[in-house]
């Protein structure tokens, strides 16, 4: 059992804000590295707005129960989620990773992930920033399969927007490691 | 007239074969690796993914995939495909379940062979649209009216939603009859690796057609064991379908009260006295355990989990799942029980299978039940109070 690696991740925001796909992604470059991983996914009936979570887990074996039990980190992207899925959520424990501009959550890890989707060109890619940072903190799986997992998800035309994306969202985790 | 299935031409349609992907599009991937080359059905939550993947997948293969107006209509022209000699099937939520139910009989009592799948959401009603539930068990097992038997597996992987569908298709032509997938919409719209099946592994079990001249034929008469052969609509063996009471030539017989005793018992019989070919379960033995667990679906998914807690604290508990749940697995779960004084049950709903295992264990242990709604699936911790503190009692109702 010693040996057994799994670690549970909770992305949470808004509908719209392309946090199930953020999982999505997670979970097929964990796939591709060689682990076992699950995602799951809660949402409201609306297309847009409302509360959406997605959830992660990595593990080095098969996974059974295939929510998060107890996050090793878990990313707010929205302070409706935050307040629902993280502040009052018994499942919270690790770290807590946050868009600075859209949370307020103190003890938590500040990032500009919008800004830095602004930077690149647009902020539709904040979920992509927010996944290359995420991997870096993770450090399971490698930048290029990451990489390569964005860009298998993502609308044809779009390709050099995410990959920028998903670089600097890395840089931001090598270049900062966060602030609080 | 049986479409010929080709496992090469289905494969370089879905890709390589680890993916990861979605309970719903494994679905429709175990229906095309099934042979299924007919999809009818209307989008409902969270069932949609499976007609959204066969309507992009079923032309690809020169099969149909078809919108319908209303549920009522898509189980309709499923069983009117069957009998066109097609592997037909449908997929929705309750609701669409709710409205399938009196066709689902006419395929029972026409002997048509077909898949539905229903990924369970929160009922009654329209309910929780997007949240998962365990609420239709009862549903599959008795919502058509009358004596009937069919068969339901419940799967609690991606991975499964491929080997079930598939296996499915097979069952539905070896028995003449609806199988049903029970699923739900955790497992529906979860992602995982799945590994799709070599082209050793797909072996179709084609339907048995009538081979004797055709004004021999009679399409109702079980000619070996108790599954006519079923001849396909335009190939010269006059088949008269009807959901009447009918006679072993097809034709009705409403008031005959030994032809309808006798086509009632042959289609129940057919399936229950099968239950030891069609059971399917995974049992998870400890030694010395009083308790133990029957899951089924993903609600095994936490009993998994809880087995894995206790077992860490040194507390023995076994476990079975139940891959098949129609016919019920009674002797399986009644050798399961034997050794152990206590049975819990988790489910998403108030408690519907727990009835039956209790009724299979006829009160040699007892069982409880860990019951629960809304949405959220069962934490194994739940299933972990329950096994040392005791579950919900179970009673008649």
């Amino acid at each position: 059992m010693s040996d057994r690696m799994q670690k549970e991740i909770k992305i949470c925001g808004f509908g719209g804000q392309g946090i199930i796909l953020a999982g999505v992604i997670l979970g097929e470059a964990a796939v591709k590295a060689g682990y076992w991983a699950v995602q799951t996914q809660s949402y409201g009936p609306e297309a847009r707005g409302g509360a959406a979570r997605s959830e992660v887990i990595i593990a080095s074996e098969p996974i059974d129960f295939p929510r998060v039990t107890v996050a090793d980190v878990t990313v707010a992207l929205s302070q409706p989620a935050y307040d629902r899925y993280v502040k009052d959520a018994a499942t919270t424990d690790g770290v807590v990773v946050i868009e600075r501009d859209l949370v307020e959550a103190p003890g938590s890890l500040a990032q500009p992930f919008v800004k830095t989707a602004e930077s690149v060109g647009n902020k539709i890619v904040t979920n992509i920033v927010m996944l290359g940072y995420l991997n870096g903190y993770l450090d399971l799986i490698t930048p290029e399969l990451l990489e390569a997992a964005v860009l298998a998800n993502v609308p044809a035309g779009t390709e050099d927007l995410n990959r920028q994306a998903v670089r600097a969202g890395r840089q931001l985790f090598t270049g900062g490691e966060g602030e609080q | 007239m049986g479409d010929e299935f080709d496992y090469q031409r289905v494969m370089d349609i879905l890709g390589s074969r680890e993916q990861f992907t979605q309970g719903d599009v494994a679905c429709a991937y175990g229906a095309l690796l099934g042979g299924c080359t007919f999809f009818a059905g209307y989008p409902i939550t969270p069932a949609t993914e499976i007609a959204e993947s066969l309507a992009r997948l079923m032309p690809r293969i020169g099969g149909v995939c078809a919108q319908m107006e209303d549920e009522i209509a898509s189980i309709s022209a499923v069983i009117g495909a069957a009998w066109t000699g097609r592997r037909a099937m449908t997929a929705t939520s309750g609701p669409g379940f709710s409205l399938m139910q009196e066709n689902i009989g006419y395929a029972c009592m026409t002997e048509t062979p077909c898949v539905i799948i229903d990924v369970q959401r929160s009922g009654p009603s329209t309910g929780q649209p997007t949240e998962p539930a365990q609420g239709d068990m009862m549903q599959a097992r008795w919502g058509t009216h009358g004596d009937h038997a069919l068969i339901a597996l419940a799967p609690a992987s991606v991975q499964e939603c491929v080997d079930l569908t598939r296996l499915a298709f097979d069952l539905a032509e070896q028995y003449r009859t609806p199988v049903l997938v029970m699923t739900d919409g955790e497992v529906g719209h979860m992602r995982e690796k799945i590994a799709l099946p070599t082209a050793e592994q797909v072996t179709l079990r084609e339907r048995r057609r009538p081979t004797m001249p055709s004004d021999q034929f009679v399409p109702f008469r079980a000619v070996q064991g108790r599954v006519p052969e079923m001849a396909d609509f335009g190939t010269g063996y006059h088949t008269y379908v009807t959901g009447l009471t009918h006679d072993e030539r097809g034709l009705p017989a409403t008031d005959d009260a030994a032809v309808h005793t006798q086509l009632v018992a042959r289609l129940c019989g057919k399936i229950e006295d099968a239950v030891a070919e069609l059971t399917r379960v995974e049992i998870d033995n400890d030694e010395g355990a009083t308790v133990g667990l029957v899951s089924y679906g993903i609600s095994s998914r936490s009993a998994a989990g809880a087995v894995k807690l206790l077992r860490l604290q040194g507390v023995p508990v076994s476990h079975l799942r139940l891959v098949t749940v129609l016919p019920f697995p009674e002797q399986a779960v009644r050798e399961f029980a034997a050794p152990l004084e206590r049975i819990v049950v988790p489910e998403l709903n108030l408690g519907q299978i727990c009835h039956t295992v209790r009724e299979a264990v006829e009160g040699t242990a007892v069982v409880e039940k860990v019951a629960r709604i809304g949405g959220e699936i069962i934490q194994p911790a739940a299933i972990v109070r329950a096994v040392q503190e005791g579950g919900q009692p179970v009673r008649s109702g």
